[in-house]
């Protein structure tokens, strides 16, 4: 039940993990399954680029290309970048809003599980009859028609992990509305704690039509049903209207809690309080308002009509003003402000320039005449990819660094981080920018090759070098890691030292009760505040007492577990499509199912009650003994 | 308990005060029940008399829906009392979305 270092062998370390409800082992739980799909779409990335390298290339052929690109964009959306935030709202958000855990612990666990089980089924597709292949979006008029099981793995998992995503949502709402310590009013949250709960919301709102849409052709390619197919009377736009009106939320999901990570990194290294404060959480909730308002841009070519193109392109040109509200407070912020350069404040500053080029590509196409020429062109690649790595990765790699002392106690090298990010940074912009004009120049995206004499040649050998570079930097970024911790060099509580919110009050890695008491929030950026005041700790909001904890839980795996191996039943059902069904189809289903539903009949029955850490343990632990 | 409440002057006032808002809200509660009640009759009424044209019985029959909506969420679900600012924010957002989602289904798709 501990969280110090107490040497311990290596199964208990595992069973720990296996049944923690502790949120800050869930972040690292988050942050290492995370990493390993982010470094997998890294794999399927690069494959790609060697494949366009130069044209008539046959490194893979045309089946394997549309399964790595599909695979790519997958995995890279909701088994990595989601993963990885989550793993920081997990580690910090509790912490920034003076709570102990989050409102439902067990919940918790049970999302990261469940997503941890439908990434596992989708890449086991790999090794089981080859990989989805209709790309990330799925169109149904072209998933339907797909040979093999791949399209099964993509349903059946993102249902899977689908779940977890919203249920991790629902449970961060939760925490948000009802765990802020006393005196942490809504107008004071941190804005990384504001954007984690708009971008919750943004999840439970947004996922309910995945699911739908996922389940519905699920349904017509496993059980007979005909809803997406035309020939029966189906239709098969609705999958792409159920399809965005998740997937464009879906990118403020990931973007917003990325903002949210910049919004902290830029105020503590310009040692400065964050400019317009008040319109950063305005913009953020118009954001997500508006997120939900455009997601038929991505169909203008679809043939909606003009006064939908126009509505819908509108809409979207109008979430350009929330957003550039956010740019120029993070500019102003940084005006006159004693900035420190540290290696996730060179993330951010490369962040601005970079995110404003994808925003800009955006309003472009935006404009629905003009869509219909870089519509499915590379101009489209270029632009979602300055997006989500000019926003979302950067935030990501500029949060491994700047929360790296607080989740794991140690921190990143500085000198392999500034190469990093240098070399990231150029490979970047080497790979996308330069796609820009391949697009322009009429090279169609998801091909898997081109022909020579076009003028695409160096265009793509170019992206090709960048792709490398950026490798290069995620290897740099790993050997960081391994050193880090081996070197094993404990730092104290603000490692930082211009840490401005609460978790920087308490040790690095914080103790597993995180408060010892409750404190008081008597302002934003509660920290900075006490430190001003020449404090050495928050002011605590409550007596010394006994704390209640949550006991830790085998459940949420078995639950999840049950979901897996139903997948396989649903998959190899009698009456699928592929036509390969299995007499052993229906009980395994039937035996997955009864695994997740006795699973969580046995939590619905049995009582637990938690335990207390005693304040005599507490007071204990003040002077050098450990709880645990 | 009981005893308490009776000697201390506060409490009893507090008591009084609240016996009497709950009979007042119990008094609209019923009045809301037999109104929701009389709503359903009539969407019935409209259908089975069999006179009007459907162009007028379904937006008839949804804005009665709409109304008995109301009806259950500030009378049944305290939705306008204190402390339920929230939920309703979420509550608004989403029919707000899902409002979106339908007119655009039933404009663009199924035209």
């Amino acid at each position: 039940m501990s969280s110090v270092a107490v040497k311990k062998g290596l199964g208990a370390s595992v069973w720990e993990y296996l049944t923690t409800v502790d949120h800050k082992k869930i972040a690292h739980l988050y942050l290492g399954t995370g990493g390993f799909f982010f470094l997998l779409g890294g794999i399927e990335a690069l494959f790609i680029r060697i494949q366009l390298m130069k044209p008539n290339n046959n490194f893979v052929n045309e089946q394997l290309f549309n399964e790595i690109m599909t695979m790519h964009g997958t995995t890279m959306i909701f088994l990595a970048a989601m993963p990885i935030l989550f793993a920081f709202m997990n580690a910090v958000v509790p912490i920034q809003i003076g709570a102990r855990d989050v409102a439902f612990p067990f919940l918790n666990a049970l999302g990261f599980w469940l997503f941890f089980f439908g990434g596992m089924f989708l890449n086991l597709s790999w090794f089981l009859g080859g990989a989805p292949d209709a790309g990330w979006t799925s169109y149904a008029s072209l998933s339907l028609r797909s040979e093999g099981h791949g399209i099964d793995f993509y349903t059946l998992g993102l249902q899977i992990s689908g779940f977890g995503t919203l249920i991790s949502g629902i449970n961060f709402l939760a925490t948000i509305i009802n765990m802020r310590a006393p005196g942490m009013s809504f107008m004071r949250m941190p804005l990384f704690t504001w954007t984690t709960f708009i971008a919750s919301a943004l999840i439970l709102l947004a996922f309910p039509p995945l699911t739908i849409g996922v389940f519905l052709l699920m349904f017509d390619r496993l059980f007979g049903s005909n809803f997406f197919d035309v020939t029966m009377g189906g239709n098969t736009i609705i999958w792409e209207h159920f399809f965005w009106i998740f997937g464009h939320p879906e990118v403020y999901i990931l973007v917003l809690p990325a903002f949210g990570i910049f919004s902290e990194i830029i105020p503590t290294f310009s040692r400065k309080r964050l400019f317009g404060y008040s319109s950063m959480v305005f913009a953020t909730v118009l954001i997500g308002f508006l997120g939900f308002m455009v997601w038929a841009h991505h169909m203008f070519t679809t043939g909606l009509g003009n006064v939908a193109n126009a509505i819908f392109a509108i809409a979207t040109m109008a979430i350009a003003v929330p957003t550039g509200i956010k740019i120029f407070n993070w500019l102003l912020t940084m005006w006159g402000g004693s900035i420190k350069i540290t290696v996730p404040m060179l993330y951010a500053l490369g962040f601005i320039p970079s995110f404003v080029i994808g925003g800009v590509t955006g309003v472009m196409q935006a404009v629905a005449p003009l869509d219909y020429q870089l519509h499915d062109t590379y101009f489209i690649v270029a632009h979602f990819h300055y997006v989500i790595i000019g926003g979302v990765v950067f935030g990501i790699l500029a949060a491994t660094h700047f929360y790296w002392p607080k989740m794991f106690g140690t921190k990143l090298s500085e000198k392999m981080g500034y190469v990093t990010f240098t070399l990231f940074f150029i490979g970047f912009h080497c790979t996308f920018f330069i796609q820009h004009f391949l697009g322009l120049m009429g090279m169609p995206r998801r091909v898997a090759t081109f022909l020579p004499g076009q003028g695409l040649e160096l265009g793509n050998l170019i992206s090709s070098i960048g792709a490398m570079l950026m490798a290069v930097a995620v290897i740099i970024l790993l050997f960081n890691v391994v050193i880090t911790s081996i070197r094993n060099k404990k730092v104290g509580a603000d490692p930082w030292e211009d840490g401005r919110t609460m978790e920087w009050a308490i040790a690095s890695p914080p103790p597993f009760y995180n408060f010892k008491q409750t404190p008081l929030v008597r302002g934003l950026d509660t920290w900075w505040l006490e430190k001003m005041e020449g404090k050495k700790e928050l002011t605590p909001a409550e007596p010394l007492g006994d704390i209640h904890m949550p006991n830790n839980s085998i459940i949420p795996f078995f639950i999840s577990l049950g979901l897996f191996v139903a997948a396989f039943g649903a998959m190899y059902n009698p009456l699928n499509s592929v036509g390969d069904g299995k007499s052993w189809g229906l009980p395994v289903l039937i035996i997955g199912l009864g695994i997740t539903f006795g699973s969580m009949l046995i939590r619905s029955l049995r009582d637990d009650f938690g335990y207390h850490i005693h304040k005599e343990d507490l007071l204990e632990d003040d002077k050098g003994g450990k709880v645990g | 308990m009981e005893n308490e409440q009776v000697k201390n002057p506060n409490l009893r006032a507090h008591h009084d005060y609240r016996r009497k808002k709950s009979a007042k809200e119990m008094q609209v509660q019923v009045i809301t029940f037999a109104l929701m009640i009389f709503l359903t009759i009539v969407a019935f009424i409209a259908v089975g008399i069999g006179d009007f044209s459907v162009k007028f019985i379904i937006p008839f029959i949804l804005l009665l829906a709409v109304i008995q909506v109301g009806f259950q969420l500030y009378y049944f679900m305290h939705a306008s009392q204190k402390g339920h600012e929230l939920p309703m924010f979420f509550m608004y957002s989403a029919v707000i979305i899902a409002f979106v989602t339908v007119l655009a289904f039933v404009t663009i798709i199924w035209w």
